[in-house]
């Protein structure tokens, strides 16, 4: 019976995940670009649904997605795969990563075409003229000046070994890697490192030297995917293999130039891409017509839903822990001490630590560590306040209530709970608000939100995309506030109104 | 009624009671008087239980009073303290009836025994929808004293009920809490540190002094007998005061 029980709840979970393809993406403008890609290339063949778990927040925790089921494929990098994921030392081929990937029941595959590495750049006008193609070449002329950002220089697989590797006398500079491309763009400094896809590569026109004795990993695109995936969606696998080859380097810079400096919305670079093969220069709207656009674009809604989920189910849940505790804390000043202490503390982790954290504990991306997460950081207001609204009440109206004889219960919930009402919903209102901005970092973990519009703009430098996810948070919280105080005239007994300065 | 027998309290600080034997006769009026300090509100507060003795104990009627019979004891004594002491967010109605709802009276009995105490006190029905902040001084402590009063209990304990009013406003209810204490005829402790109001209220008068008892027995004893030189001096210290009303 129980059995059978089950199997009907798991009837339309099954469906569910039979009819639909996760894809997801790590936080910078390739991964987004390259995660609509394939929602795109899925979609098209009508076989399954495809949504997008855009912008998790590190490799750690897409991987986490990816082993828990929570997505089935997303791009990831041969080097990444060796050296982060399986903690291998030494490159390995796609067979090689494969037999161990295997046993996870995961796989790697379908070489997009190209290699995002570190690589060494020039000018291109100046290449030409210098007649440089590849780092070897650098090794005709001393003089030429290195800028090279300090992590590259300091690495021992860096700067140094390549020096060796090639035989190279320069005396390089560090140089922060924010400034590198405008000191090469104008020529004060010859040689800089860069990523080989880096969309700013094309701004400045700037050349990739080859890697000829192949120094540097190869960190090549390829799809990371749950080994079932071609087995449930055979007609999605083979157009998905079918993007084996499809992306050169030189088409990943121009699609993440779009993205990032015409700020063409990621769906549309890759739609784009996929409908023409070729890439298209993308012209960006006036700035105020393109953030309204954005801001009540197609994603409003989902967004919108997703954040008040985030926010009032994470304030529901702060609210029955909240105010247990707090009463606790209002009425045994032993145990204030260290439950004040303890949900002080917990505000004090960073964000991104509490989330990998409670994502590692509850083996799972998305909503339910995010309301987690918010769960926490709401519990101190709501605690402090119940604990000093109960501590607040006049001696002589708690003893009132003692010497009337109600009991314990019947005083807190009769007496003391109502005394306390406005400081408690003071304490909720504070988490409220908070816990409206807060529930941005939600989109770290898939879980939604405008954060996600946030996160997506910090990716590509995009401060349009930033204010149309910051925007409706803060109307949300201004509206938060407002609705409080109109509740504030529900919930607060009429006979503790306008009492301030009333004699006690 | 009430018995005490060797209770004492002392805080950190030091002596509140040093270990006293009282006893209060059933259906008597008795006041408790001495300067602030003396320990006459302690006394009234181990009494209902607020405060627990570190000596001797408490016996209500035939009962030891303990944690575990102190809210039903808690029950047959009213207990009223200086300005009232209602709770705000109830109406003045709410405050006398919350207890006996709680206690699950039937809505027929409260609301006769409302309007019985309102009468009693003098409270027009109008008045027991406000909230107390909406009441005058002297309205509280009557709504405070029906709240007391509402499970007619046999004790009734008042911590100086009259101390925050206005003169005329006290002179009127001093009259008033007479009138009602002859006729219910409760065993009634009241707390003052006036002894005009002491010898009008009283037949029997506790006069403290720093935790100890100085002296007790009525004004008329306390004139002529004093057990020593502070019950006089006591007195003279408040004799403008105690010149009969014309």
């Amino acid at each position: 019976m129980r059995s059978l029980l089950a199997l009907l709840l798991l009837v339309p979970a099954l469906s569910w995940a039979q009819s639909t393809v996760n894809v997801g993406s790590k936080r910078f403008t390739e991964s987004y670009i390259l995660g609509e890609i394939l929602v795109a290339t899925v979609q098209a063949t009508g076989e399954a649904r495809a949504t997008h778990q855009q912008g998790l927040g590190n490799t750690a925790i897409v991987f986490a997605a990816l082993r828990g089921g929570v997505i089935d494929v997303y791009a990831e990098y041969t080097g990444t795969i060796a050296f982060e994921l399986l903690k291998k030392t030494s490159p390995a081929t796609l067979e090689e990563l494969n037999r161990e990937l295997a046993p996870l029941g995961l796989a790697a595959g379908v070489r997009l075409g190209f290699n995002n590495t570190y690589a060494l750049a020039m000018r291109d006008d100046r290449a030409a003229e210098l007649n440089i193609a590849a780092i070897s070449d650098l090794k005709r002329l001393p003089e030429l000046k290195f800028g090279l950002s300090q992590e590259f220089l300091n690495r021992r697989d860096g700067w140094p070994a390549l020096a060796r590797a090639y035989g190279l006398n320069a005396a390089p500079r560090g140089l922060d890697h924010g400034l590198a491309y405008e000191a090469a763009a104008s020529g004060r400094v010859d040689v800089i490192d860069v990523y080989s896809t880096d969309a700013k590569l094309d701004k400045f026109r700037l050349r990739v030297l080859a890697d000829d004795r192949g120094f540097f990993p190869k960190y090549d695109a390829v799809l990371l995917y749950r080994l079932d995936l071609p087995k449930r969606f055979p007609r999605t696998w083979e157009a998905l293999s079918r993007l084996e080859g499809r992306i050169t380097a030189k088409d990943m810079v121009a699609l993440n130039a779009q993205a990032e400096i015409a700020g063409v919305p990621f769906a549309e670079v890759a739609r784009g891409f996929l409908a023409g093969g070729t890439v298209r220069e993308g012209a960006r709207p006036r700035e105020s017509r393109r953030f309204v656009a954005l801001l009540i674009g197609e994603d409003f809604w989902r967004l919108t839903a997703q954040h008040l989920l985030l926010v009032f189910a994470s304030l529901a849940l702060s609210i029955a822990g909240g105010v247990p505790l707090g009463i606790w804390a209002g009425r045994s000043p032993p145990a204030a001490g260290w439950i004040l202490g303890s949900v002080g503390i917990l505000q004090t982790i960073p964000s991104l630590a509490l989330l990998a954290f409670l994502i590692t504990l509850t083996g799972t991306i998305g909503t339910a560590p995010a309301i987690a997460a918010l769960f926490l950081y709401a519990l101190l207001p709501i605690v402090r306040s119940t604990a000093s609204g109960l501590a607040d009440i006049a001696l002589p109206l708690r003893e009132s209530a003692q010497a009337l004889g109600l009991p314990s219960g019947a005083r807190l919930r009769l007496i003391e709970l109502p005394l306390a009402a406005r400081s408690i919903l003071a304490g909720v209102k504070t988490s409220a608000v908070i816990n409206v901005g807060t529930a941005t970092i939600a989109a770290f973990v898939g879980a939604g939100g405008y954060g996600e519009r946030i996160v997506a703009g910090l990716a590509v430098n995009d401060n349009t995309v930033l204010l149309a996810g910051a925007v409706p948070a803060a109307l949300m919280a201004l509206t938060m506030q407002l609705g409080f105080d109109i509740l504030d005239r529900w919930l607060i007994p009429a006979g503790l109104r306008h009492e301030e300065g009333a004699p006690a | 009624m009430i018995t005490l027998e060797g209770v004492g309290k002392s805080y950190d600080g030091g002596v509140a009671l040093a270990p006293v034997s009282l006893s209060f006769a059933a259906r008597s009026t008795s006041v408790l008087i001495g300067p602030s300090g003396c320990g006459k509100s302690t006394l009234l507060r181990l009494i209902v239980g607020l405060v627990h003795p570190d000596s001797g104990e408490v016996r209500i009627g035939n009962e030891t009073l303990r944690p575990d019979n102190m809210e039903r004891l808690r029950h047959g004594i009213g207990y009223v303290i200086q300005d009232g002491g209602l709770f705000p967010h109830l109406t003045a109605g709410r405050n006398v009836t919350l207890l006996a709802s709680y206690l699950k009276r039937s809505p027929g009995w409260i609301a006769e025994r409302c309007a019985h105490l309102a009468e009693l006190m003098r409270i027009p029905a109008s008045l027991l929808s406000r909230f107390p902040r909406e009441l005058s001084g002297g309205q509280r402590q009557r709504v405070s004293l029906m709240r007391a009063l509402m499970l007619d209990p046999p004790v009734l304990l008042l911590d100086e009920p009259l101390g925050a009013l206005d003169p005329v406003t006290r002179y009127e209810l001093q009259e008033e809490l007479k009138r009602v204490f002859e006729e219910l005829a409760k065993t009634v402790v009241l707390v003052t540190h006036d002894m005009s109001e002491a010898a009008f209220f009283g037949a029997r008068i506790v006069l403290l002094r720093a935790g100890r008892i100085v002296q007790a027995g009525s004004f008329d004893e306390f004139l002529h007998r004093p057990a020593e030189r502070y019950v006089t001096d006591f007195i003279r210290a408040q004799r403008a005061a105690i010149v009969p009303a014309p």
